[in-house]
């Protein structure tokens, strides 16, 4: 059987290996001093869509993101991996989203692309941690959701096999397609860029992606169709621009605290062995070691 | 996140080598693959941004996989079952990394799967394996065999084997035998014709095999029955899925856990020749040879590197007589040792591989059916004889420094370096084989000698202080051209010496070339980047002229009758 699969990744900022300068004083992001990142459940549900692909022959794996013109760096990683197509939300009127909006604006274009049998999203994403855009695109498209994924264990008949991780262990479930799954930070990890796809897709842009003044590489474009990617706007998705972005959230962030630790909630130890022996004591004691 | 090749931008630094351009534009045959592939590159810049990424690539998984499974894989090691090899666990898991990043074959045309790198990109990613895990280096670039097979194996055999190897499957070259080491001209395996069934038989043992069981063998035997040289040997391909090759045991190794060494039994082995008979050493295997000489090279200097990133971190972190020990002069004296040692061995490999791609590139041409024109030929046969010299020199030298780098980097861990938990221990360990296998430093001697005697490297030493470096450089390249003066004085006082006499003073002789030829490269580099390389170049210019008072002092007062205090009792 062949399947179309499409993946929803989100680019974020690397909040795993924060630096100092990695929130603004006003308390927002950092974005200028965070690597941009391909979100890591989201590489773990590329993976899934990756071996159903390699599992059924035929089947497609197109990757879905919505980001400022950069994010189409999130389109090339999924080609380089094995992804056969891509689409990037890019517009000004998806801007400022919470879940409610990125999910209608996610469910929207996979209208416009004419659905899936298949569509995979990381648990959640390490900038927001809400968990909540896979669950709400599948409640938008009207689908069948499994959230937790560990492992797509087969499909057949119309229906798919998942092994779940839940408190305390694993289940297995089997839901029909099409269908909605989220994936789980213990699923296997995302296979390495293969060097034949970086080769060939390396150029890969969205109009939005490519410098103002021209380079010796711009007739490759016409010549090589597969280096264009799809690039979306509200509009292009007939959407309706008062359901997105800034517009279409609800939640408003009213304040942000900084966490900052007062002195009776910290100490300081020394690297003299008595201190470490009192800490690794200490840790015994409260069963955080042992 | 942690990357082998970009942490190291010495690397990149010899992608933009001048030579570059014709090295490249002779591999892509003039880019003549860009509108039959999606992957070939349209140009020159196109390419090199080809190599950089794909070193980017193994960069990533020598960081964050093979690096990380390294201590597993050395305390684990192969194991043998009933009569098979396997692996250590974690082999298992680079061997799937590398076959999912498409890192096998690497070498080969496009036409056959591979991505067509010629060897300066390809010696690079070995250097990026071995610096992670040297032994798993020895697999993934015995690939390499699949370079014999296509310049001396027919289009059905290249069709039918190479795209396998490109595909992730793994190989071997069966030399060695108990009684043919170093000389292989012993080699016994027997090879009989088998009318009947009209293929080649394989009879005998083969041992001290590097990945022995791997898919696709190239084994060196006796198909001339009566003969008892070279001339009676050939080369055959011995294919896994055939059978009747048994691994009879694994050998236990100071070193290089890792990588499997067989003694493999051939029962009746069925196998196909390669090329012609009686060419089997003395053509195929001493092309096989050059090019793993070069990969050990590669190899040597990877693990140099990561010998100097480990005393380099622990000399910043450790603390002694109320300071860190990077600022005494006793350690960062061994720590820009180490560096100069490292970053002129590895200009050499460089300056070497591109030689060898220059070369091979119009050899390729030629099998191709272009005919090449008078100048071409010529260019050939002088990068042909370049590839010739400075292969034994390259191999030699960065094998040698490489355990100096091993040994020092115990020296600036002190007695931690000694605990079996430092990685420096095992690096000692590993890098211990490199001065032996694909030919002792002591044979690599006897293959550049003549290269020594007859002034090819002095010829070159003179074309290279013809050009011009860097003002502040220019005080370090005449200490270099006082050197290179010394060095024809020296060998016109040793010419019509007696047999005995030459063949004792090589390694000095030797050495003496690497010491001024690593120094003019070093220096070249430095002047186009002093941030990366003056400090080196100063270091190593002085370590040079220090190694070379020694070694002439020694020639100087050699004399025949001086030869009966080393002679064995």
């Amino acid at each position: 059987m062949k399947y179309k699969i499409i993946v929803l990744a989100k680019q974020v900022p690397d909040t795993r290996n924060v630096g100092k300068d990695a929130m603004t004083e006003a308390g927002t992001v950092n974005r200028a001093a965070l690597p941009a990142i391909f979100n890591p459940d989201d590489l773990l549900a590329l993976e899934q869509a990756l071996q159903i692909k390699e599992q059924n022959p035929g089947t497609t794996v197109g990757v879905l993101t919505m980001g400022p013109p950069r994010a189409g760096e999130i389109i090339r990683q999924g080609l380089y991996r094995g992804a056969d197509t891509g689409w990037l939300l890019t517009d000004r009127l998806f801007a400022g989203a919470d879940t409610l909006a990125t999910s209608y604006a996610l469910a929207t274009a996979i209208k416009k692309i004419g659905g899936a049998d298949i569509i995979l999203g990381g648990r959640q994403a390490i900038d927001g941690d809400t968990a909540q855009v896979g669950p709400q695109v599948a409640q938008k498209l009207g689908l069948t959701q499994v959230t937790y994924a560990e492992e797509i264990l087969g499909i057949e008949d119309g229906k798919a096999t998942i092994r779940r991780h839940i408190d305390g262990g694993v289940e297995t479930v089997v839901a029909p397609l099409p269908l909605v799954i989220t994936v789980n930070g213990s699923a296997t990890p995302c296979r390495p860029c293969n060097a034949k796809l970086v080769m060939k897709y390396k150029r890969a842009t969205c109009p939005a992606e490519r410098p103002a003044e021209a380079t010796k590489y711009d007739y490759l474009y016409e010549q090589k169709p597969y280096l264009n990617l799809t690039q979306w706007s509200v509009a292009d998705v007939d959407g309706d621009p008062q359901q997105c972005g800034g517009a279409g959230s609800p939640t408003k962030v009213k304040a942000v605290q900084n966490i900052v630790f007062q002195a009776k909630e910290s100490k300081t130890l020394s690297s003299k062995d008595s201190d470490v022996e009192g800490l690794i004591k200490e840790l015994l004691n409260e069963k955080i070691i042992g | 996140m942690a990357n082998y090749y970009t942490d190291h931008p010495e690397l990149e630094f010899y992608l933009d080598h001048p030579l570059m351009e014709r090295v490249v534009e002779l591999r892509e045959h003039f880019y003549e693959d860009k509108d039959k592939f999606d992957d070939a590159p349209v140009d020159y810049e196109d390419c090199i941004e080809n190599y950089k990424r794909v070193l980017e690539i193994m960069g990533d998984l020598a960081a964050n996989v093979f690096a990380p499974n390294s201590e597993d894989v050395d305390l684990e090691g192969p194991h043998l079952e009933n009569g098979r090899m396997i692996y250590a666990a974690k082999t298992f898991e680079n061997l799937e990394a590398i076959r999912k990043a498409g890192l096998s074959g690497v070498a080969q045309a496009r036409r056959y799967g591979g991505l067509n790198f010629p060897n300066v990109p390809f010696s690079m990613l070995s250097e990026i394996v071995s610096a992670a895990d040297s032994s798993f280096q020895n697999i993934w670039s015995l690939q390499s065999c699949a370079d014999t097979l296509y310049e001396f194996g027919d289009e059905d055999q290249r069709q039918r084997y190479i795209p396998r190897i490109c595909a992730g499957e793994t190989m071997s070259m069966d030399l060695t035998e108990p009684d043919a080491g170093s000389d292989l001209q012993r080699v016994m395996l027997k090879a009989t014709f088998d009318e009947k069934e009209n293929c080649w038989r394989l009879n005998g043992v083969k041992r001290f095999i590097t990945n022995g069981d791997s898919d696709v063998h190239l084994v060196l035997a006796r198909s001339e029955e009566g003969t008892t040289d070279g001339r009676g040997l050939s080369m055959f391909i011995y294919d896994k899925r055939n059978g009747g090759v048994d691994v009879r045991h694994i050998e236990h190794k100071l070193g290089i856990h890792g990588s499997p060494t067989c003694e493999l039994v051939y029962k009746n082995a069925k196998a196909e020749l390669v090329g012609s008979t009686r060419l089997g050493l003395i053509k195929y295997v001493m092309a096989l040879m050059n090019g793993a000489r070069l990969g050990i090279a590669a190899q040597s200097v990877g693990l140099s590197q990561e010998a100097y990133n480990e005393a380099l971190a622990y000399a910043r972190e450790r603390a002694q007589f109320g300071k860190k020990i990077i600022d005494f002069p006793a350690v960062y004296d061994i720590l820009a040792t180490m560096k100069a040692k490292l970053d002129a061995g590895r200009s050499l490999l460089y300056q070497t591989a591109r030689y060898v791609d220059i070369y091979k590139g119009l050899e390729d041409l030629q099998r191709c059916g272009r005919e090449l024109t008078a100048e071409e030929k010529q260019e050939m046969k002088k990068y042909s004889r370049l590839a010739d010299a400075f292969t034994p020199l390259c191999k030699g030298m960065n094998s040698e420094y490489c355990n100096q780098n091993a040994y020092d980097a115990i020296s600036v861990h002190g007695g931690s370096g000694f605990i079996m938990e430092y990685k420096c221990q095992r690096l000692y360990r590993d890098a211990r084989i490199f001065s032996i296998y694909e030919g002792t430093t002591q044979l690599q001697v006897v293959a550049a000698i003549r290269y020594i005697t007859n002034g090819t490297y002095l010829n070159i030493m003179k074309e290279m202080l013809e050009d011009a470096v860097s003002a502040e450089l220019q005080p370090l390249k005449d200490r270099v051209a006082a050197l290179v003066a010394k060095y024809e004085a020296v060998l016109a006082s040793v010419a019509g010496e007696s047999q005995e006499k030459q063949d004792f003073i090589a390694r000095h002789l030797y050495e003496m070339t690497g010491d001024i030829m690593m120094s003019l490269l070093i220096l070249r580099d430095a002047s186009v980047r002093a941030d990366l390389f003056a400090r080196s170049a100063h270091v190593y210019v002085r370590l040079a002229e220090a190694d070379f008072a020694r070694h002439e002092a020694f020639v100087a007062t050699v004399k025949e009758e001086d030869l009966e205090n080393y002679r064995a009792e």
